[in-house]
């Protein structure tokens, strides 16, 4: 079995560590691996990825200059950049992601939040869902989950229950 | 041109940009090759539309060619043969029609590999260029459940689409002890909560009249399997994504030289620095010319479409300027870490090249 994708040696300093998701949204670009790949760093107004030196090198993001607006999501092929806000509310923070599924969910409802792996684990609530002509059919949704899964919810599942593996024992 | 993919689409723009009069031959009913289903976002760079789904990026480049004088479009329209003479055979709607080109580029693509285990010719056992056409390109399911074999960027895309179009899939396997495509990708399908088996293959398909499960086990180190590791899962569609071999049948009647190398597929034309082939006058690009991504068979085309009409006496101001700007990008998209088999297969391609002593 593959490794479960997790934070490694490849993330440092590319993650915004706590005290900075602490003042505010921010972009997490979860891309560890270098790609001929750079749409990112045109997406952004506000110079906050870096120009790539090498269309290979990993995206370098100052986190002083991004705010969190997501311009960036859904220009990311890979669909590996996401927004976090640990500022939303008390105990709520909101991820923004990228989403390519139909049905989309609508502002309200309450959807699974699934972690790297798959795994349900919370409900969340849809605040936003962005789909306009630049996103391209790449809609970004906001939702709302506890802030201490900010950092794991990276997918959803709208409406049914989780599809069980159809593993048999014949 | 011979194929109206990406590789040959570019080919075609270049050399038209040339000044030259180009006729482009497909056997599909539109023109686009496999970017007709590619609806995912392209990686690279702005120059090969990085961000844009290749479906677009196929109806961005016809547009710049189909209502062209300079430009014939034919397509439904196979290319059976080669001839000593430098004709080639197209097989149409209407007939045979034999044309005789200055120059052709070679741009067919490439075929999708097989796998042998016990009831791999069940219906049920797709390509994944077939489950792609039947779901992207007409809007059929190609069933509910699907193992996935193969976790390169084809096999991990596919079971994305898979997923997009609301079918299961159960789980990927793939033989090699890890991923052979972008992590991107892989993260796309994991977080959905596909399971992706590394250093594990099919044991056997079964069914009785279609595919109704399949059975995969691990594999050691030495990729030999391990009994009693058996997995079972039920499905009704396994699909392979085991690699691309370029479909080089015309190169062989061209009598181009030849050479295998497992880098870039299989048998390939040997080429030089402008894909123009042993056989003076005929080039080849994309994955015919070795197995990439669809970014560097843009590319790739872009330079032999430029280098057949320079041949030809065609120029324009800016030529050299786009030629080196075009190797240049090729450059970057294969200096990363993915690129390095691709290298590898290109620089051996090279030293049999110098060996053969060709000079086209």
């Amino acid at each position: 079995m593959r490794d479960e994708p997790c934070v490694g040696p490849r993330t440092q300093g590319r993650i915004p560590d706590a005290e900075r998701r602490a003042r505010g949204p921010c972009v997490v670009i979860e891309c560890f691996e270098e790609i001929p790949c750079d749409p990112c760093h045109d997406a952004c107004r506000r110079g906050a990825i870096r120009p790539f030196d090498d269309i290979n090198h990993l995206p370098e993001v100052d986190f002083d200059r991004c705010n969190g607006c997501g311009a960036c999501i859904s220009v990311c092929p890979g669909l590996a950049i996401f927004v976090v806000d640990e500022t939303w509310k008390e105990d709520l923070a909101v991820v923004k992601l990228p989403y390519e599924f139909l049905p989309l969910p609508a502002p309200g409802e309450s959807v699974a939040g699934l972690d790297r792996s798959g795994r349900e684990c919370c409900t969340a609530r849809v605040v936003r869902v962005e789909k306009t002509k630049k996103h391209d059919r790449t809609a970004v949704v906001w939702i709302e989950v506890p802030k201490a899964l900010s950092m794991e919810v990276r997918h959803i599942r709208v409406g049914g229950s989780v599809c069980g593996l159809r593993e048999t024992c014949e | 041109m011979i194929g109206a993919g990406p590789a040959g689409l570019c080919a075609a723009i270049a050399a038209r940009d040339m000044g030259a009069r180009v006729t482009c031959v497909d056997s599909g009913d539109r023109p686009g090759g496999q970017l007709v289903k590619q609806t995912h976002k392209f990686f690279g760079s702005r120059g090969q539309f990085a961000g844009k789904r290749g479906i677009d990026i196929a109806r961005i480049l016809a547009k710049q060619i189909e209502d062209d004088p300079m430009v014939d479009l034919m397509l439904e329209s196979t290319v059976i043969g080669f001839y000593d003479d430098g004709a080639i055979g197209i097989e149409h709607g209407e007939g045979l029609t034999f044309l005789k080109p200055e120059r052709i580029v070679c741009a067919t693509g490439a075929s999708e590999r097989m796998l042998a285990f016990p009831g791999n010719d069940l219906p049920g056992v797709y390509g994944a260029g077939a489950v792609q056409t039947l779901m992207n390109v007409h809007g059929v399911r190609p069933g509910k459940a699907v193992l996935m074999v193969g976790a390169g960027n084809i096999g991990l895309i596919v079971s994305y689409q898979l997923l997009q179009a609301g079918v299961e899939v159960v789980a990927v396997v793939e033989a090699m002890p890890q991923v052979g495509g972008y992590d991107v990708h892989a993260r796309k399908i994991q977080r959905a909560g596909v399971p992706i088996l590394t250093s594990h293959t099919v044991k056997a398909v079964y069914g009785t009249r279609v595919v109704e499960g399949a059975t995969v086990w691990a594999l050691g180190s030495d990729f030999r399997p391990i009994p009693e590791t058996e997995r079972h899962f039920q499905v009704d569609t396994v699909c392979l994504a085991v690699g691309l071999t370029p479909l080089a049948d015309l190169l062989w009647q061209a009598g181009c030289k030849m050479a295998y190398i497992p880098e870039l597929g299989g048998h390939v034309a040997l080429w030089d620095e402008n894909y123009e082939t042993s056989r003076r006058g005929v080039y080849v690009a994309g994955d015919l010319a070795g197995i990439e991504e669809a970014s560097s068979a843009m590319i790739e085309g872009t330079i032999a479409g430029l280098a057949a009409a320079r041949s030809l006496g065609h120029s324009r101001p800016d030529l050299e300027e786009r030629l080196a700007t075009a190797r240049a990008e090729l450059a970057a998209l294969r200096s990363g870490p993915k690129g390095e088999k691709v290298r590898r297969g290109i620089d051996r391609l090279m030293r049999l090249r110098r060996e053969v002593g060709f000079v086209a």
